[in-house]
């Protein structure tokens, strides 16, 4: 399949990178201010390399990437709430022209599912966003092929900076603070943490698994979700729940129509209490009991793998 | 949570017997004869009911179709049965809070989760390393009646809620069975 690529950042360069590889061709990359487009493929390792020394990918604009020649538009660009933009225009110029498009992005599958769905029914064109739950984990495939109606519930770790800084603050006796400034200097969490650490992004991926058990009966957002995050959670929290064999993790759930996304108190070795940035979703199934699927739910090529396992899927 | 492998559960049953010599013993046939394991007979025998009947409550551990059994057993020797069901506290329920505590009435607090949620506090470890004035952390143990463990949090929540305090919370039916 020919794939366009919009959104060059650490998801979207791992699929240009990783494509050639499942058997696909590039055929346009984007970042937020330049483009390039070939129909017989784009130079992957130049454009990237140009993106380094010069800041731009290629010569083109973003927009002629998006109007290119390409099945699969690929949006990597990063989240953004409400109106979900431009991610969401992405996603309606390329099933406008009948062609795929398969997110990374959670913004227009959290905040406006219905508008997706509605403009997917009038298109030739799919829409799959795998790699906008749980990184690396298969969770949407898995629901999937179990069946929605067969899921009664969900939850789980949804955030590797989240568990990060939990596990290390309940290991090492430290302050969030601490932890938080020491996830910072390796990389594990953003200047900002405040997505990561208030739940929001777990609350979003939360919504996303609420709005594909719903199969169009009902539309999540973000508003539908009880957020609340571990800023400031003192270490006297952890150190209590440790004396009573128990640790904190910052859990999404999805259950009953409701999505709610707190610091709860879990098993201190139990399945749920992951270490690390490492991440685990839980399925309920009505005959096939309780799944626990668990790996990486960030990083560029763990994501660019979710993202090709749905372009793989839109080929069959 | 609680139960044991091959459900044998506590129960509380209450009876009211009349005054007569041999009725005890014969109230506790019914259990005997049914499997159930008598853990203890309180017997006030100082207390007469105004139907003149004598009070009696009775703990036991039984399966619950043991339980069904027995309550039958009692039933068909007409002894009167007041309640049975199984014991009151029944399950337990780990809960930390965070902020304020000693600042917002923390034995304030306790007292309103037991009379507004009907659970019984019966630990409590209050972590206050900063001093009482900053930001501490207390971890509750509660145990509340079979099946309200739902109730009980969503009651806390909104305590908490009032006084500006965070819940954390147990996940219950994920993998904390």
């Amino acid at each position: 399949m020919r794939l366009a690529i919009v959104g060059a950042g650490a998801v979207g360069t791992a699929v240009a990178e990783l494509a050639g590889e499942y058997g696909h061709t590039v055929t346009g990359l984007a970042d937020s201010s330049s483009g390039v487009v070939d129909g017989d493929g784009i130079d992957v390792d130049a454009a990237l390399e140009r993106k380094r020394s010069e800041g731009a990918v290629g010569a083109n604009a973003p927009d002629d990437v998006l109007h290119g020649p390409y099945e699969v538009l690929v949006e990597a660009t990063p989240t953004t709430l409400g109106d979900a933009e431009p991610g969401f225009g992405h996603v309606r110029t390329a099933l406008d022209r009948d062609r795929h498009a398969v997110l990374a992005n959670k913004g227009p599958v959290a905040e406006r599912y219905g508008d997706v769905r509605a403009l997917e029914a009038e298109s030739a064109g799919d829409v799959l966003f795998e790699a906008t739950v749980g990184g690396a984990i298969p969770v949407l495939s898995t629901i999937a092929d179990v069946g929605a109606d067969n899921v009664s519930a969900v939850r789980g770790v949804l955030n590797g900076t989240a568990n990060f800084v939990l596990s290390r603050m309940a290991a090492e006796g430290l302050s969030y603070e601490h932890v938080l400034a020491e996830a910072q200097d390796l990389g594990v969490a953003e200047a900002d943490p405040s997505f990561d650490v208030e739940g929001t992004d777990a609350a979003l991926k939360c919504v996303i698994v609420s709005n594909v058990l719903a199969e169009d009966d009902r539309e999540y957002t973000l508003a539908d979700a009880e957020v609340s995050g571990i800023r400031e959670l003192p270490a006297s929290a952890l150190d209590l729940a440790t004396e009573a064999g128990q640790t904190i993790r910052l859990i999404g759930e999805v259950s009953g129509g409701d999505v709610r996304v707190g610091p709860r108190l879990v098993p201190e070795h139990g399945t749920l209490a992951v270490g690390g940035t490492r991440n685990i979703v839980q399925l309920e199934t009505a005959h096939a009991g309780r799944l626990n699927i668990s790996g990486r739910g960030a990083g560029g090529p763990e994501t660019a793998s979710a993202v090709l396992a749905d372009v793989g899927r839109l080929g069959e | 949570m609680s139960d044991s492998p091959d459900g044998v559960r506590p129960y509380t049953i209450r009876l009211e017997l009349v005054d007569r010599p041999g009725e005890l013993l014969r109230a506790l046939a019914p259990i005997a004869d049914n499997g159930g394991n008598l853990l203890s007979i309180f017997h006030e025998r100082g207390n007469v009911t105004p139907r003149g009947q004598i009070p009696v409550e009775v703990d036991l551990e039984a399966t619950p179709e043991q339980f069904d059994a027995i309550v039958d057993g009692l039933r068909e020797a007409e002894i009167t049965v007041i309640q049975a069901g199984a014991e009151r506290y029944s399950e337990e329920v780990t809960v930390i809070l965070v902020g304020h505590l000693v600042d917002t009435d923390l034995s304030n607090t306790l007292s309103t989760v037991q009379e507004s949620t009907g659970a019984s506090v019966q630990a409590l470890s209050l972590s206050a390393p900063e001093g009482t004035e900053a930001e501490s952390s207390a971890r509750l143990g509660l145990a509340t009646h079979s099946g309200e463990i739902d109730t009980v949090l969503a009651d806390i929540r909104e305590i908490a809620a009032e006084k500006g305090l965070q819940v954390i919370e147990p996940l219950t039916g994920g993998d904390a069975e």
